[in-house]
């Protein structure tokens, strides 16, 4: 059992959760992922690392609650434990001195971003982070990103922060200007994907993590597989990240829709059962 | 030859005691055990047909060597308890096996009775005495040797990880026992359904090896949580087996295999298994529910997946097979019940591309049909294309079960282990690996194979284990 050290809504939905788990705070690097179970009847639900403490023994993990999982898991706090929690998982990032980077994080990626974003800078790269956010309500951990960064842009679909436009303005208007060594990009598939294409004629190296549905997390099932470069990987031991410019984004966002029906039965009767909070 | 005494084969040639089971429409529709076992009387009449061999042959066809005439002679007797206990002398899991293991490429096809009539229903007989005693609570605590202080990491909680666990905690070792998942109990938890062995079973056997000692860690990945080399040098272990699996779900390489609602057996099995997604939404994680189910592959895990998709729902479920009936792996009884259940088994038909509807998911699959040439490298007959046989069928859910390849993440995280070309850890015939202290068993060492010989490495191995650390780890290869 995995001990929850607190829980607090950092926005409409999106909660940041910390727990204790020393061997996964140690061994834990910028860019993997664990899988936590709420309870015994639970998913196995997998998140990017969002944070790690070695010296608290902590855990940090940004959940946006949206299913059933994800609703039992924000439900619960300090003096709860977690069923099961697994990892590190999948490969860390590769951290090199890439001279300038350029971070792109849209909604709730904004959480895995952040330690691969601070090992870049702890590495010596100038790094850039673009911020992408429906609106102001749903921002967090601007300080935090701001903290690791040279230049913190911050985009908002209505304009209610920042700059009103989608991630892939400012994207461009730097790939133009400077001389750019990696970009990175976490956040829903579809953004991820215009960004790739956003890049693709300045012809820098893309970095996708991408968040599959899976199973076991250790190769064993096969859910989690996309196609990158006209091969079949499997986002849990291949990845996470994976090379943007060649991963086939039709296929990874078509194998997110098969347990729609299934995610919505599933809700409905948790609301139901529990009321819509 | 009318008036034999039962020694002399008359009971022999009364024919195989069949096994109640349920009613195959009504089981098709429910995940409850299909065979419903032996009432004592039923068991004492088969296991008088043993002709009690001088020289018992089933003995040798048993990958753990249950001393099978000894036990059988015990329930014939109607003691059942010491046939129980018999049977655990050489087999710590015989209501796993019962149910599971290939009787009749082994025991059972050893069986001389077999030769002219049936052979002896040693599986069925093996299955009663495991549950008699369970259910009526006689299970008698093995003999546990003094503790001699010395520390054995076992890895991976499946079927060769459980025997080397329970043999060492008997030999007086302190075990650990890891798994990757939050329950233990490898494919016997997440691959094997309900209906063909109730986890309740599983979890008993578990429950008395954490009862004589055993320590289990699960939710604990060797080579990303911990390192085998880190369980050597900075936990203290003395010995470590491996027994991690095969893993990793091989797909077919055919165009539209990444499409929505295409699975790999390993995939809907655990979520229906594991998970219980067949008591979804009860439990939370789902499992497609397809309406017209392909399974592709010809073993027991097709089977499994196959007569699951009926129990989910499926008007329809066919077996996709490239080769002929007797070139199905799966055991004959998995077949026979598949059948029985309505799974239409489409041989000799290969699928060459799946289909995909506007939303990305499978609508429809592709197949050729084969016929059988010369023997390829398995020994069995290479099935060749016919050309000009294409045919399409509609299907909402597609499952690949067509075996599969080694999972890298604890071989690649350990320093000095040997692999074969595929991915393999190597391993002696006793199990050691080219890394002092560590040895290997199961699917991880020969490639994707049965539950009882993955018992039977586990028992190798630990054998050797016990022979090594006393020698005070003398030598190595």
């Amino acid at each position: 059992m995995i001990p929850i050290v607190s829980n607090r809504e950092l926005a409409p939905n999106i909660y940041e959760m910390v727990v204790e788990n020393r061997i996964l705070a140690r061994r834990a690097r910028a860019g993997q992922f664990l899988i936590v179970m709420p309870d015994d009847h639970g998913e196995r639900i997998p998140l990017t690392i969002a944070d790690y403490d070695v010296e608290a023994g902590t855990v940090t993990m940004v959940i946006m609650a949206i299913g059933t999982s994800t609703r039992k898991l924000v439900k619960l706090g300090p003096g709860d434990s977690l069923y099961a929690m697994l990892g590190p998982l999948g490969n860390a990032s590769e951290i090199e001195n890439y001279g300038t980077v350029i971070m792109v994080a849209g909604g709730v990626g904004a959480a895995p971003i952040y330690p691969i974003a601070r090992a870049l800078s702890e590495a010596g790269n100038r790094v850039i982070t673009i911020q992408g956010s429906r609106n102001k309500g749903l921002l967090f951990w601007v300080d935090k990103l701001a903290s690791v960064s040279s230049e913190h842009i911050i985009t908002t679909d209505d304009g209610s922060f920042g700059r009103k436009a989608l991630v892939t303005e400012p994207l461009r208007e730097l790939l133009e200007k400077e001389t750019v060594g990696c970009v990175y990009t976490i956040g829903p598939a579809i953004m991820m994907k215009f960004c790739a294409e956003t890049v693709r004629p300045f012809g820098v190296r893309t970095i996708a993590s991408l968040n599959s549905i899976m199973i076991d997390g250790t190769g064993m099932c096969g859910g989690c597989r996309v196609r990158v470069g006209g091969e079949t990987k499997f986002t849990c031991v291949d990845g996470p990240e994976f090379d943007a410019l060649a991963i086939d984004w039709s296929i990874a966002t078509a194998r997110q829709k098969s347990f729609c029906e299934a995610e919505k039965c599933s809700l409905d009767r948790y609301i139901e059962l529990n009321g819509t909070k | 030859m009318s008036n034999q005494s039962p020694s002399d084969g008359s009971t022999a040639r009364i024919g195989r005691t069949p096994m109640p089971e349920q009613d195959p429409k009504v089981r098709a529709r429910n995940f409850k055990e299909v065979p419903l076992g032996f009432t004592p009387d039923m068991a004492m009449r088969e296991a008088s047909r043993c002709l009690h061999c001088k020289k018992p042959l089933c003995r040798e066809g048993c990958p753990v060597g249950v001393p099978i005439p000894d036990f059988l002679a015990l329930v014939a007797k109607g003691d059942f308890a010491a046939a129980a206990e018999k049977v655990k002398e050489t087999n710590a899991l015989p209501a796993v096996c019962g149910r599971v293991c290939p009787q009749e490429n082994q025991c059972e096809g050893r069986c001389l009775l077999g030769k002219k009539f049936e052979p002896v229903a040693i599986g069925r007989c093996e299955r009663f005495v495991a549950d008699y005693q369970r259910e009526t609570g006689r299970i008698s605590v093995p003999k546990k040797a003094a503790s001699n202080g010395q520390k054995i990491a076992v890895v991976g909680a499946g079927p060769s990880g459980l025997t080397v666990a329970g043999d060492m905690i008997l030999a007086g070792y302190e075990v650990t026992l890891f798994d990757a998942l939050h329950k233990p109990g490898g494919v016997l938890m997440y691959g094997i359904p309900e209906f063909r062995l109730p986890k309740a079973i599983v979890e008993a056997e578990i429950a008395s090896l954490e009862k004589l000692g055993v320590e289990i860690r699960c939710n604990s990945l060797i080579g990303k949580t911990i390192t085998v080399d880190e369980l050597i040098r900075d936990e203290g272990f003395d010995a470590v087996f491996v027994g991690v699996g095969a893993g990793l779900p091989t797909f077919l390489g055919i165009p539209g295999e990444d499409l929505g609602n295409v699975c790999s057996a390993n995939e809907y099995l655990t979520r229906s298994n594991l998970m219980k997604g067949y008591r979804f939404p009860e439990y939370d994680t789902p499992v497609i529910r397809g309406k017209n189910v392909c399974v592709v592959g010809g073993g027991n895990v097709a089977m499994d997946a196959a007569r699951s998709a009926l129990r989910l729902g499926a008007d329809t479920v066919k077996i996709v097979y490239r080769r002929s009936e007797a070139e199905l792996p799966a055991r004959a009884e998995e077949v026979h019940h598949a059948k029985e259940e309505g799974v239409e088994f489409l041989l000799l038909t290969n699928p060459i591309e799946l289909l995909g509807d506007d939303r990305g998911q499978v609508r429809a699959m592709r197949v050729q049909k084969m016929e059988l040439g010369e023997p390829d490298a398995s020994g069995r007959r290479r099935p060749i294309p016919i050309p000009g046989s294409e045919d399409e069928f509609d299907t909402d859910l597609v499952v690949i079960a067509a075996g599969s390849r080694a999972n890298p993440v604890l071989t690649h995280h350990t320093e000095n282990l040997e692999l074969s070309k595929k991915g393999y850890i190597v391993a002696t015939e006793s199990g050691r690996t080219s890394k002092p202290g560590v040895w290997a068993g199961g699917d991880i060492v020969t490639g994707a194979a049965t539950v009882i010989l993955a018992m039977g490495a586990g028992r190798t191995a630990s054998k050797d284990m016990d022979t090594w650390l006393k020698s005070g780890k003398e030598g190595w290869l």
